[in-house]
């Protein structure tokens, strides 16, 4: 297998044109809020777009998973960052160098950017060796990687670079500033005055105290009075400064376009895995789900990925639910008190399946998920004076484009729909739209109050949030399959916080 | 040099992150009015003393370091005041004449100011060591014998004019030379800075090459260029001006140290001689290692008690070997909050090295300190009353690890009786188990009395007194838990009945 691509398996899918759009139902399940935070910090890497594009293969997507789970490795992800940080200063220090006016100068940042990059590759490819890979797609990329590293091309080129800089670096010299006059010769063994100065003071300098060296910023560039004192360096070394020009002129595009891409790419996967470690940190459990093209799906433990990244930096604990559909089950109906998790719940299903459809480790400890073709998604919308409508209507209209885009592959999520109506109405309107949905096939998540919906027929499964039922106003934010037993005392809510007397023993460990 | 009047080998910590529960032990062992009487205004004491109260120690030994230097300090108080006007007076001095090098960034406008610090407090050190000359014989505590004697090592009398003389080296008035080699972009580094040559070695030598050389002159209008080679200059003399500002820093730091560790005696010496002044007692405790149980006083008092009535308030004794548990009923208005609070109290003034509120007082050290006592409802209605109180519970089951003390006050009593009871009893229970300490103020009859009933070795019961005729005398004593607190009492008394 040739590499191209460590995120797309065959040739066909990394020339897919790459969205630049979030899918529509980004929004309604918050996903654009964990993709602003995935991707805040890799701005250069244009990462988002990756994360618009779902697989519709699942070897695509297995491809994916593979990558990531052998990035789980901490010795693995930490070789890539290295690299990655490394192909970061290489593209500061070309861009540098294109902004520079002085030639010993703008070669000698064009020779540092070489330099790097050498460094970056030969030690990407040394870690990769070492690697215990099992992903296709990293191990051709080794492949293509220990190839290019010992090419004629690139072994040239590391050499020479080291060549030039070793003659630089041993390069010293002298300038004595008189008013404003400067001679610069070469160096001849002076005695340092500092060091002088520096052990009369050493009796009160004890401590880690303050650094008062002024700090010297490698992209602060030159004044044409070091450009001057630069020059008259090369006229006292004129062989290194020879070497210099020669080295710059053979190697003016050093970098190769396919490590380029990968360096943007892997990127993805190093995002991804990042974020999820806050979560994992706060014990959230992540896995890889099992892709399915039948439809009896599960998740245990599952959460809200968005809410988890609101919770976790605040501390506040995430509450995690399971879900299965067996047999013909196609539609969660989830109803129960207000504020009790449920719209939660129904975002965490759609957003498992998105996830699961771009490659990602999901929410929960175990999962089987569907291969869908989209994810569709009505959420209830603030009325809009511009479109004319009532809001009812507006709910009528978007639910018919669902359900026109729908196929039995996809999966809708609706999210309190037909509120603005009495309840027979919203009674007789769900009842049609759970015909159609029943008929599609598809699955579905479908958050109401219309209770009678939730028993429908085989197909339909009903779940409730449930609530602390003596003091209702405390919620659990479970949402179970059956309806809460009753049973919740004073010592309930010590159970909720884990402070009975076998919490405690548990808690407190010596 | 280094003060170590808090630790042995280390210095203070002012910014010390407090524990997560330093609000609450502020609010609940009303700590406000002990520091207020420990800074007598001073604000820096306050936040000092604040500090170590709720920063304590555990190791016997670290506690005994300060209660040796504190001692001195009570015997010494004048001197001790005297010492501690002298980092002051350096900060005076600082902020009068604006000195200070934090927001220059060229190295020769470091170096200037370094070298005018540097003038002034060698002025202060000389007096530091005159007041160490005189009083450092009346001074017996390790910590101050050490203090003094760094003092007269450190500025022997021949170092300040040593200091005068580079000083004076440090003008650069005859140009400077540099050596350098090519860095990352061929820009120079490493800047050294070599012996200057004399005045007229320079002539000479440009006259007299020994090697070849390449030079120039910048044009006397530009002032771009002029600017771009006094930069230059600055790299040369970086070393030196940053070796004289971080002398001078650490002077600085020395005298600021000073300062903050005398603080905390400082407060001490205030708080002493309050309770003086109120006729109240102190005692130096006795600490015991966190592993074993002890809890045997004479006399101890709620401090802040007393400094709010102006005056003595009633003390309470006790002696409690190997007990892990204390639960204290009885009358309501019976002086159990006030002995819960001088509990608390007196552990964290004896962890932090201070004498505490007694006429004699040894306990065990604990890890932590927590308090559990009632708050007012929640008014963001996030949560009902028991609901927050066992979150509260939780948080400190998060923190907390055996051989912490944890006092209670009329916790878990937001539900029916039976229930309050049981919660009491697991978490109690479970508590005991993992070797954490607790006193408990409860009037959970059904929890108190089945404790009382199951007759464990470690369990201490207290009951806050009452006199035939209802009068309290606010005195703690053993007894058995009581089906009613006397609330008829109350009653009577507020409706005249």
């Amino acid at each position: 297998m040739v590499f191209e691509s460590i995120l797309y398996l065959n040739a066909e899918g990394s020339a897919r044109r790459e969205s630049t759009d979030p899918p529509p139902c980004f929004s309604d399940l918050n996903l654009d809020q964990v993709v602003d935070t995935i991707t805040a910090r890799r701005q250069e890497y244009n990462l988002k777009p990756f994360f618009y594009t779902p697989l519709d293969d699942s070897d695509d997507i297995r491809y994916r998973q593979e990558v990531m789970q052998d990035l789980e490795d901490e010795t693995l992800l930490e070789s890539i960052r290295s690299f990655a940080e490394k192909m970061a200063v290489v593209r500061r220090y070309l861009g540098l160098a294109e902004k520079l006016e002085f030639r010993n100068h703008r070669e000698g940042w064009f020779l540092e950017a070489a330099i790097v990059y050498c460094d970056a590759v030969a030690a990407l490819a040394h870690d990769l060796g070492r690697a215990g890979l099992r992903s296709r797609g990293l191990l051709a990329f080794r492949t293509y990687l220990t190839d290019y590293v010992s090419s004629d091309g690139f072994v040239s080129l590391a050499e020479e670079a080291a060549r030039v800089k070793a003659d630089l670096s041993a390069v010293r010299y002298c300038v004595t500033i008189n008013g404003l006059k400067v001679r610069v010769r070469k160096y001849e063994g002076e005695t340092d005055y500092s060091a002088e100065v520096e052990q009369t003071f050493e009796k009160f300098r004890q401590g880690a105290v303050r650094d008062y060296r002024t700090k010297t910023n490698p992209a602060a560039g030159m004044s044409y009075v070091e450009a001057q004192i630069l020059d008259c360096v090369a006229r006292l070394f004129p062989e290194a400064f020879a070497n210099l020009h020669g080295f710059c002129e053979r190697h003016d595009r050093f970098l190769d376009e396919t490590v380029r891409r990968f360096d943007r790419e892997i990127q993805f996967y190093v995002a991804y895995l990042e974020f999820i470690a806050k979560l994992k940190e706060a014990g959230l459990p992540f896995c890889y789900p099992e892709i399915t093209t039948a439809k009896e799906v599960y998740d245990y433990e599952g959460f809200d990925i968005a809410l988890a990244n609101r919770l976790v930096p605040e501390s506040i604990p995430v509450v995690c639910n399971d879900f299965f559909l067996e047999g013909s089950e196609r539609v969660i109906v989830v109803s129960g008190p207000n504020q009790g998790g449920k719209t939660t719940f129904a975002r965490t299903f759609g957003q498992l399946h998105y996830l699961a459809s771009i490659g990602c480790p999901v929410p929960g400890r175990k999962a089987r998920l569907f291969l869908c073709d989209r994810v569709l998604t009505h959420f209830e919308k603030v009325e809009d004076i511009k479109n004319l409508r009532g809001k009812l209507q507006d709910d009528l209209i978007r639910i018919r484009a669902i359900l026109e885009q729908s196929t039995p592959r996809s999966i809708v999520i609706i999210n309190e729909i037909f509120s603005s109506t009495t309840f027979r109405d919203a009674l007789f309107l769900s009842q049609r739209i759970m015909e159609r949905i029943v008929e599609l096939d598809c699955l579905c998540v479908w958050v109401t109050f219309v209770d009678e919906i939730a028993s429908y027929n085989e197909k339909t499964v009903s779940m409730v949030s449930t609530v602390v039922p003596e003091n209702p106003a405390v919620r659990t934010f479970k949402i179970l399959r059956k309806p809460a037993d009753g049973l919740a005392y004073a010592l309930s809510i010590a159970e909720k916080h884990r402070v009975t007397y076998q919490h405690i023993l548990e808690r407190i460990r010596p | 040099m280094k003060a170590f009047l808090m630790y042995r080998d280390r210095d203070f910590d002012p910014d010390e992150k407090l524990p997560p529960n330093a609000d609450a032990l502020m609010q609940d062992l009303e700590l406000n009015t002990l520091l207020e009487a420990m800074a007598r205004g001073d604000e820096f004491v306050f936040a000092i003393c604040r500090q170590a109260l709720l920063t304590g120690l555990d190791d016997p030994e670290a506690i005994r370091y300060r209660q040796d230097i504190l001692r001195d300090c009570l015997k010494n108080a004048a001197v001790v005041r005297e010492l501690y006007q002298i980092p002051i007076e350096a900060m005076v001095n600082k902020r009068k004449s604006y000195l200070g090098i934090f927001s220059i960034h060229y190295a020769s406008g470091v170096l200037s100011n370094a070298i005018r610090l540097l003038e002034m407090f060698v002025e202060l050190l000389r007096k530091l060591r005159r007041i160490a000359d005189e009083h450092a014989e009346s001074f017996q505590s390790e910590g101050f014998r050490r203090f003094f004697a760094m003092i007269a090592r450190e500025l022997d009398d021949d170092y300040s004019a040593v200091v005068d003389t580079h000083l004076k080296a440090l003008r650069f008035r005859g140009g400077v030379l540099l050596s350098a080699q090519l860095g990352q972009g061929n820009e120079g580094t490493g800047y050294v800075l070599r012996k200057p040559p004399r005045r007229q070695a320079w002539v000479k030598e440009v006259l007299t090459a020994r090697s070849p050389s390449y030079g120039f002159s910048i044009d006397p209008r530009d002032d771009h260029g002029a600017r771009a080679l006094s930069e230059l200059r600055d790299r040369g003399i970086d070393l030196v001006a940053n070796a004289a500002a971080q002398s001078a820093d650490h002077i600085d730091s020395f005298l600021k140290m000073l300062r903050i560790e005398l603080a905390f005696y400082i407060g001490c010496l205030n708080l002493y001689e309050r309770l003086t002044e109120l006729g109240e007692p102190i005692a130096f405790p006795v600490p015991v290692d966190a592993g074993r149980r002890r809890h045997s006083f004479t006399g101890l008092y709620d401090a802040c008690l007393a400094l709010t009535m102006n005056g003595r308030v009633v003390g309470n004794d006790l002696c409690a070997e190997d007990k892990g548990l204390v639960i204290i009923t009885g009358a309501n208005q019976g002086g159990k909050s006030t002995f819960l609070r001088s509990i608390g109290l007196a552990q964290l003034m004896m962890q932090c090295g201070m004498y505490v509120p007694a006429e004699s007082f040894s306990a065990n050290l604990c890890g932590r300190l927590f308090t559990h006592f009632k708050r007012e409802e929640d008014t963001t209605m996030k949560s009902g009353k028991l609901d927050e109180e066992l979150a509260r519970m939780s948080t400190i089951v998060d923190e907390i690890r055996p051989d912490c003390m944890v006092l209670f006050n009329e916790s878990f009593a937001a539900t029916n009786e039976r229930e309050g009871s049981e919660i009491a009893r697991q978490i109690v229970s479970a508590l005991l188990e993992v070797r954490v300490k607790v006193f408990f103020v409860t009037h959970l009859y059904t929890f108190a009395h089945g404790l009382f009933e199951s007759r464990r070795q470690n369990v201490t019961f207290l009951r806050a007194e009452r006199e035939e005729d209802g009068r309290r005398t606010f005195r703690l004593v053993e007894g058995e838990p009581l089906q009613t607190s006397y609330g008829e009492d109350l009653y009577g008394e507020v409706f005249g009945a």
